[in-house]
């Protein structure tokens, strides 16, 4: 009991880990870029990557599932060519996390950097320094705060899903089963002691690093950085 | 010496404007581009920087094309070797103000460049500060500061000390003053205060609508209108008084309250709060140093 409680946790937060490292490669070219665009597409990708707030989690983790499936030409393809099962797999929860939480990592980052005056990119610029030069030792230092949000949120957010979770990964120990999983099936088998570990862990865990987030922003934005 | 050829369309308030320019600038300068608001300063200054791109034309600077809509030449910002004064500063808040100076340099061996910078600026005992903590005019030297770690060809000031107070203007008018003979290089100044015109500059554009109505010295540019002995202030009334057979009007004007004498017939149409021009003609106004 004790042993599948450990790992049940240990594999719901390195799904979170892991989501949230994939999602902040992801987050920062693109909050960058829709801070930027001025292109008419803008609005369809700004929707695209906000679906998943409005969207519930099973809409998403259905369609998932029909692609994923290795009866789809998607899977199927996926299962031939590179041997990936993303049904019923962790390598498929990562992935429907990462869409999941989308939003929660690419809307602070994005809102960080339209707030930076744009003459600091330009100053940047005139000065000598490459695209690449000005965000990693200009954009990016004065986004701190909006880049840990961004973090915490799209970490705590992974460890709270569900819907999605449940649909694509299913419910195997050591491979899908994550904490929100657990408590929903401990309390179907009526072992409610066992759902309040998990429920009380999960919300322990939260608070903690929610408390963490707000502490530190605050302390950052008193010290300038 | 600096050709520019350019056209460009504006979207202003006013509707479309065709900025157009076709000038020669001489090296060692101190040019200042007059003009109201939307007129295409500002956009100038940012067409020469590389931040904007003309629709058309050339920029020719020391024998290089920095833009040739013709053999589509456009160099970067990057590339131009300008130093650019942003009318908000662009101090990198995450740098102290010594690092702010640093990223600057095109080679770290120069490190030496930081500190005689700082010197000539006077503002060695603010080097370990952030921006943030600095006063306007201290985040402008600073500014200032760093468009110089690069040696730049061109120095471009975008209205650089509008949002400072009297005392601090005239005294950056003066470094500006003496920055630009010790490098000897070539200026270029946004301004509306015709004031830091004759400070400043050499030479004036004076823009409207796009367009340089007018080219030639501050004296030469500015000597039919503004002084022509006729004295021209805006103003606010705030009190209106009977006095005899007279009125007092007493006017609010650059945080001055002026009296004058008014006759019965001027003040008819006037109330308390209206916005007027005062003038003067054949007036002997007194002189003095401050």
């Amino acid at each position: 009991m004790e042993d599948s409680f450990f790992q049940t946790m240990k594999l719901t937060f390195e799904l979170a880990a892991i989501t949230t490292l994939i999602l902040l490669f992801i987050g920062i070219p693109l909050g960058y870029f829709l801070s930027q665009t001025k292109s008419k597409l803008k609005p369809v990708i700004e929707t695209l990557v906000s679906m998943p707030l409005v969207l519930p989690p099973s809409v998403l983790g259905f369609y998932l599932l029909l692609a994923f499936s290795p009866k789809n030409s998607f899977g199927s393809w996926l299962d031939e060519t590179f041997d990936l099962r993303l049904v019923f797999s962790f390598e498929g929860l990562v992935i429907a996390s990462v869409i999941f939480s989308l939003p929660f990592m690419v809307h602070p980052i994005q809102s960080g950097f339209s707030s930076l005056s744009k003459s600091l990119k330009e100053a940047s610029f005139i000065l000598g320094k490459s695209k690449l030069e000005t965000l990693w030792y200009v954009l990016l230092p004065n986004i701190k705060p909006s880049l840990l949000t961004g973090i915490v949120i799209s970490f705590a957010h992974t460890v709270g899903e569900f819907g999605v979770v449940l649909m694509i990964g299913g419910n195997i120990v050591g491979e899908t089963k994550v904490a929100s999983i657990a408590i929903y099936d401990e309390v179907e088998a009526l072992n409610y002691d066992l759902a309040n570990q998990y429920a009380f862990t999960l919300f322990i865990i939260s608070f903690a690093i929610l408390l963490f987030v707000y502490i530190t922003n605050k302390k950052m934005l008193r010290s300038g950085f | 010496m600096i050709k520019i050829e350019i056209q460009k369309p504006l979207y202003t308030a006013d509707g479309i404007i065709d900025l157009k320019v076709n000038k020669e600038i001489k090296k060692g300068d101190f040019l200042t581009l007059f003009g109201k608001s939307g007129s295409g300063k500002t956009t100038l200054l940012r067409i020469l920087a590389g931040l904007e791109t003309p629709q058309s034309g050339k920029i020719v600077v020391d024998g290089e094309t920095w833009f040739d809509s013709s053999k589509k030449i456009n160099l970067t910002p990057q590339k131009r070797n300008v130093g650019f004064v942003f009318q908000d500063y662009a101090l990198f808040p995450n740098m102290s103000v010594r690092k702010n100076l640093e990223f600057a340099l095109k080679n770290k061996k120069d490190i030496k460049r930081v500190d005689e910078i700082l010197e000539i600026m006077e503002i060695e005992n603010l080097s370990n500060m952030k921006p943030e903590l600095l006063s306007g005019g201290q985040k402008q030297r600073v500014a200032l500061a760093r468009t110089l770690m690069t040696n730049p060809k061109m120095l471009l000031l975008d209205e650089p000390l509008s949002a400072l107070d009297t005392t601090m203007r005239l005294k950056l008018q003066d470094e500006l003053s003496l920055i630009h003979k010790k490098f000897n290089i070539t200026s270029i100044l946004v301004s509306h205060d015709i004031s830091e015109v004759f400070r400043l500059s050499n030479r004036v554009f004076k823009i409207n609508l796009g367009e340089i109505t007018q080219d030639g010295t501050p004296n030469e540019v500015f000597s039919n209108q503004n002084i022509s002995g006729k004295f021209k202030i805006i103003g606010e009334i705030l009190s209106i008084k009977k006095s005899d057979i007279l009125y007092i009007v007493e006017v609010l004007t650059n945080n001055e309250i002026v009296k004058v004498t008014a006759v019965e017939d001027e003040i008819k149409n006037l109330k308390i709060g209206d916005k007027l021009l005062l003038s003067s003609k054949a007036f002997n106004p007194i002189l003095m140093k401050i």
